[in-house]
C-alpha cells in the first residue's frame, strides 16, 4: 500500500511520513491550515507555500518547510507534490507516487472556482482518499454568481431599511470569500478572529478589500448600513448586539437545509460550502480515473455504497477530521 | 404562484414576526381573491386532499433524479421534510411557468380521479414547470401540512390588516366548517354576518399557565375557581334545531359524541356552551380515566358496546350564546349565572353536567384545595376572573391554569432517533426504561423539555454510543438518566410495559445520577397504583 490507514493518520511506509495526523508524528505533510488537518505537536511540518503562512500564525513558532504547487520532491522511497484543492487558500491535495502507483490524499476540497483560492485540479491516479462531508444528493451549490447576486442584494435590503448586516463565517476561507464576493456598497467591519487571518493573507499577497477590525472601542454606531464579518458563535451575542438594529445571516453549505437554517435562527442563510456538493464530489472523483476509493469525514457508509454501486473499490476510513460543522465549532 | 412562492420566501427568511405579518398583509392586498382564500385555507389547516401517496412520490423523485431509491430514503432523515428532499433533489430546470396557486391546487385535485401512470406523468411535468422554491411548495401542498413558519394567528392578524377589520372578528369568521370550494374570499372574509354559518364556533378562550403565586391576582374575591379537567375542550352548538360539537382545533366532532345530540331535549335553540367533553361513570358521578375517552376518540361512528362503556358528558363551564345573542361581553359571572339557570336541575339523564365552582376564601385554602385535585380526578385548577368577557385566543390576564406538579420518574434512555424539521440531524426521540432486576424495561418516550444544546450534546453522544440500527431508531448503551415528569398513569394492554403515561417530557438531565440509581419497574407500579 502506498498510503496506509493508522492509529495517528494517513502514513506513507516508503516515505515514512503521515498527512493530516490527529496524533503527534515525526514528519507531516500537511493539506491545508484548518485545525482538524494542520494539528499541534508534530515535529516537522510540510505544507504549500501558501498554506504557510496562515499555519505559521496559528502553530507558532513550529518547524515548518514548504514548497510551491505542483513541485515533485523525493522523501525516502516516495515521489510527492502538492496540486491545488480549491478548499481555501493554500489548500493543497497531496499526491503519493510510490514506484509508478499513485495515490492522492485530497484533504478537504472544492471543484467550483471561488475566485479566491486556488482552482481545484483533478489528478490522474489509482486511488483517491475523498471527504464526504456533503455526499449527498440534497447538496447542489448555488452558483457563485447567483450567490453574490444574493449576498449583495440582502446587504441593499438591509441598507435600505437601515440595518446592519451581520454575517457568521468562519475565519479562514468563508470569511475572505464572502469579502471578495461583495460589492462596493459600504464599509466591510470584520471580528478579531477574522481580520487576523485577513492580515496574514494579505501579507502574502491574497488581494482582499479593505476592511476595519472591530475593538473595544470601536464605535459600532458610526458605520451605517455596514457589513459585519465574525465568527458563527458571535452570532446573536453581546457583541453583536452593541451593533444595533440588524439582520443576521450564515453562510455555509449546511444552509442547503431549510430545518438547520431555521434552527441556527439567523434571517438569512446563504448556501456557500468549501467543500464539494454532490455533483461535485462525482465528478471530482470520477476525473481521477481512479478505481480504488478511500472514503473519509462526512456521511461515509452512504457515500461508501453509492460508489460500490458505481463499480468502485470504496471503503470507508475512519479519519479524526471534522469537516464543516453542523451547530457549534469554529473551523471548517 | 411565483407570487405565492415569494410570500413563502419573504416568510422564510426573516425571525421577526412583525415582517411576516407585513409580507402576509402584502399579499393580502394584491393577490387573486382565488388565491388568498387558498391562502387562508392552509395557514389554518384546511388541506387539500391528497391526490398521491409518499411512497409513489419518493419513487418517481428517485427516479427523476437519477438515484437508487435506498440513497433517497438515507437523505430524507437528514432533511427532515419529505416535500423538501423531493424538491432538492430533482435535476435543476432553468424556467417556470406562472400557474397562479388556486389552478395548481386544482391540477392536484384533478389526478385523484387518474390511474397511476396519468398521475406519474401529471407530476414529473409539474417538476419540469417549477423552480425549487416553487416545487418545495407543491411537493408541500401534495403531502399535506402546511407548517411553513407562520401560525393562524399571525395569518389572521394580516387579514384583519389588510381587510381593516378587527382581529377577533376575523378569528371569528374564519372558524367552522367552510372550505374554498363551499365559500368565497368576499363572503367568509368581507361579508359582515358570521353566524351565516349556522355550524360556525366562536373562537375559544385559552389560558395561560401560572407564572406566579396567585396572590398576584389580587383580592380572590375577584376570582372564581373550578377543577380542570383531563378531557377534550368542546363547543357546543345548538342552532336551527341540530346540534354541532367543535374541538379547540377545530375539528367537528358531533357524529363521534353521538350522546349529545339529547342536549337538543333539554336546552332552547340558540345556545352554545363551553366545556369539557368526559367518558363519564354515571353511577359513581365521576369521570372515566382519560383511557376510556381516548378510545372515543379516534373514532368516527361508536359501536353500541363502546357507548355503553365509556359514555361522555360534556361539563359546561361558560355560555357564550343566550336565546340566539352573542353574550361573549358580558362579566364571566353573569355568563355563569345564566348558564346554572340552564344546567342546574337537569334529569340525571341529561348529557350536560354543570362544572362546579370551588368555595375559597383565601388563596392558601385554595392551595391547599389545589392538592387534592388527582383524587377529584382533575389535572389542576382553573381560576378565572369573575368579570372578564369571554376573549379570542390565547390571552393573558384573565383566564389561568393552576395545574398540580406532575410526577416524575427517573428513567434510563435506552433508543433514540432523530426529529424532523428545524429537529433534523439532532437526536431528539427518546425511549426510556425502568430497572427490572438486571433488565431494563422500556415504558415511555419522550421529545420535549431539554434545550438546543442539550439536544446537541446528546446527539454527540448518541453518535459515539450506538449499539445498533433498526432504520431510523438507534439502540445506545444505557448510561444516561433523565427525570420524566408527566401528567398521569394508566394501565394500557397495549403497551409492552402495562402502563401509558399522559404528556410524558424531559423534566431533567440527571447527570449526576449513575444508571444503577434510576428508578425501577417496581416503582413504575406503585405510581399507578396510587394514581391509576
Amino acid at each position: 500500500m502506498v498510503l496506509q490507514f493508522t492509529e495517528h493518520g494517513i502514513y506513507c511506509p516508503a516515505g515514512d511520513f503521515y498527512i493530516d495526523p490527529w496524533k503527534p508524528v515525526d514528519r507531516a505533510l500537511i493539506t491545508h491550515g484548518h485545525a482538524d488537518h494542520a494539528r499541534w505537536g508534530h515535529k516537522h511540518y510540510l505544507a504549500t507555500d501558501a498554506a504557510a503562512p496562515v499555519m505559521k500564525h496559528r502553530l507558532g513558532d513550529v518547524s515548518l518547510e514548504s514548497v510551491a504547487y505542483d513541485t515533485k520532491m523525493q522523501i525516502g522511497g516516495a515521489t510527492v507534490s502538492f496540486h491545488p484543492a480549491g478548499h481555501v487558500p493554500g489548500s493543497a491535495q497531496i499526491r503519493v507516487d510510490v514506484g509508478g502507483e499513485v495515490w492522492v490524499a485530497a484533504g478537504d476540497y472544492k471543484v467550483v472556482d471561488d475566485g479566491l483560492s486556488e482552482a481545484f485540479e483533478p489528478i490522474p491516479c489509482h486511488a483517491f482518499i475523498t471527504e464526504s462531508t456533503f455526499a449527498l444528493p440534497v447538496f447542489k451549490w448555488t452558483a457563485q454568481s447567483e450567490l453574490k447576486r444574493q449576498l449583495n442584494g440582502w446587504w441593499a435590503e438591509n441598507r435600505a431599511a437601515g440595518k446592519v448586516s451581520i454575517i457568521g463565517a468562519y475565519s479562514l476561507g468563508k470569511a475572505q470569500r464572502v469579502m471578495a464576493a461583495l460589492d462596493d456598497q459600504g464599509p466591510i467591519l470584520c471580528h478579531a478572529a477574522i481580520e487576523n487571518t485577513n492580515a496574514v493573507l494579505r501579507a502574502q499577497g491574497v488581494p482582499l478589500p479593505d476592511t476595519v477590525l472591530v475593538t473595544a472601542e470601536t464605535d459600532r454606531k458610526a458605520f451605517p448600513g455596514a457589513m459585519v464579518i465574525c465568527p458563527p458563535s458571535a452570532i446573536g451575542s453581546a457583541w453583536a448586539r452593541k451593533f444595533g438594529p440588524q439582520s443576521t445571516a450564515f453562510a455555509s453549505g449546511w444552509m442547503a437545509l431549510r430545518g438547520i437554517r431555521r434552527r441556527r435562527a439567523v434571517d438569512r442563510g446563504f448556501i456557500m460550502s468549501d467543500h464539494a456538493d454532490w455533483p461535485g464530489l462525482n465528478t471530482a472523483i470520477a476525473a481521477t480515473g481512479a478505481e480504488k476509493v478511500f472514503v473519509t469525514h462526512g456521511y461515509t457508509s452512504v457515500f461508501t455504497r453509492w460508489l460500490r454501486e458505481q463499480g468502485y473499490d470504496a471503503h470507508i476510513v475512519d479519519s479524526g477530521y471534522q469537516g464543516e460543522t453542523l451547530d457549534d465549532g469554529e473551523e471548517a | 404562484m411565483k407570487d405565492f412562492a415569494q410570500l413563502f420566501m419573504a416568510i422564510d427568511q426573516t425571525t421577526k414576526t412583525n415582517a411576516k405579518v407585513a409580507a402576509m398583509r402584502a399579499y393580502f392586498e394584491t393577490a387573486d381573491p382565488r388565491d388568498k382564500l387558498w391562502t387562508i385555507a392552509l395557514f389554518s389547516g384546511r388541506r387539500p386532499k391528497r391526490a398521491v401517496n409518499t411512497t409513489l412520490l419518493r419513487s418517481w423523485a428517485a427516479e427523476l433524479a437519477g438515484i437508487p431509491l435506498w440513497l433517497f430514503e438515507e437523505s430524507y432523515p437528514i432533511v427532515g421534510d419529505l416535500a423538501e428532499t423531493i424538491a432538492l433533489v430533482l435535476p435543476d430546470n432553468g424556467s417556470s411557468d406562472d400557474l397562479p396557486l388556486h389552478e395548481w391546487i386544482a391540477f392536484q385535485q384533478a389526478l385523484t380521479a387518474q390511474d397511476e401512470d396519468a398521475r406519474k406523468a401529471a407530476i414529473i411535468d409539474a417538476w419540469g414547470r417549477l423552480d425549487t422554491t416553487e416545487r418545495f411548495l407543491f411537493n408541500k401542498l401534495l403531502t399535506g401540512g402546511f407548517r411553513i413558519g407562520i401560525s393562524q394567528k399571525l395569518m389572521t392578524r394580516a387579514l384583519a390588516q389588510a381587510t381593516a377589520q378587527d382581529e377577533a372578528e376575523v378569528t371569528h369568521k374564519l372558524m367552522g366548517d367552510w372550505t374554498p370550494e363551499t365559500v368565497t374570499f368576499e363572503s367568509l372574509v368581507l361579508a359582515n354576518d358570521p353566524t351565516s354559518d349556522q355550524s360556525r364556533p366562536y373562537p375559544f378562550y385559552l389560558a395561560y399557565q401560572m407564572e406566579t403565586e396567585p396572590a398576584a391576582l389580587g383580592p380572590p374575591s375577584d376570582w372564581r375557581a373550578e377543577w380542570k379537567w383531563d378531557g377534550i375542550r368542546g363547543q357546543l352548538i345548538l342552532r336551527g334545531g341540530a346540534h354541532y360539537l367543535w374541538s379547540r382545533g377545530e375539528d367537528l366532532m358531533t357524529d363521534r359524541f353521538p350522546e349529545l345530540a339529547r342536549a337538543l331535549d333539554f336546552l332552547p335553540d340558540g345556545t352554545v356552551l363551553d366545556g369539557e367533553v368526559l367518558a363519564w361513570d354515571h353511577a359513581a358521578h365521576r369521570p372515566l380515566p382519560f383511557a376510556q375517552l381516548q378510545k372515543r376518540i379516534g373514532r368516527k361512528t361508536v359501536p353500541k358496546k363502546l357507548l355503553a362503556e365509556a359514555p361522555v358528558v360534556l361539563r359546561a363551564y361558560d355560555l357564550l350564546e343566550d336565546q340566539g345573542a352573542d353574550i361573549r361581553a358580558l362579566p364571566y359571572a353573569d355568563r355563569r349565572a345564566r348558564l346554572e339557570r340552564y344546567i342546574k336541575g337537569l334529569p340525571a339523564a341529561a348529557p350536560l353536567i354543570l362544572s362546579e365552582w370551588i368555595d375559597f376564601d383565601d388563596w392558601d385554602a385554595l392551595a391547599q384545595i389545589r392538592e387534592t385535585s388527582r383524587d377529584n380526578a382533575a389535572e389542576g385548577l382553573m381560576l378565572k376572573r369573575a368579570g372578564a368577557p369571554y376573549l379570542a385566543g390565547r390571552k393573558k390576564g384573565d383566564w389561568w391554569k393552576w395545574k398540580v406538579d406532575p410526577l416524575v420518574i427517573d428513567a434510563v434512555m435506552i433508543y433514540a432517533q432523530s426529529g424532523h424539521g428545524r429537529r433534523a440531524n439532532l437526536f431528539t426521540d427518546f425511549t426510556f426504561a425502568v430497572w427490572k432486576g438486571e433488565e431494563l424495561v422500556p415504558f415511555t418516550k419522550a421529545y420535549s423539555g431539554l434545550t438546543d444544546k442539550e439536544f446537541r450534546e446528546i446527539t454527540a453522544w448518541v453518535k459515539k454510543n450506538t449499539i445498533q440500527r433498526f432504520g431510523p431508531v438507534r439502540s445506545v448503551t444505557p448510561h444516561h438518566v433523565f427525570e420524566i415528569a408527566f401528567e398521569g398513569i394508566q394501565e394500557s394492554p397495549r403497551h409492552k410495559s402495562g402502563v401509558a403515561l399522559r404528556f410524558p417530557r424531559m423534566s431533567r438531565w440527571r447527570q449526576d445520577k449513575p444508571k444503577e440509581e434510576a428508578n425501577t419497574y417496581e416503582d413504575l407500579l406503585g405510581m399507578l397504583e396510587v394514581y391509576g
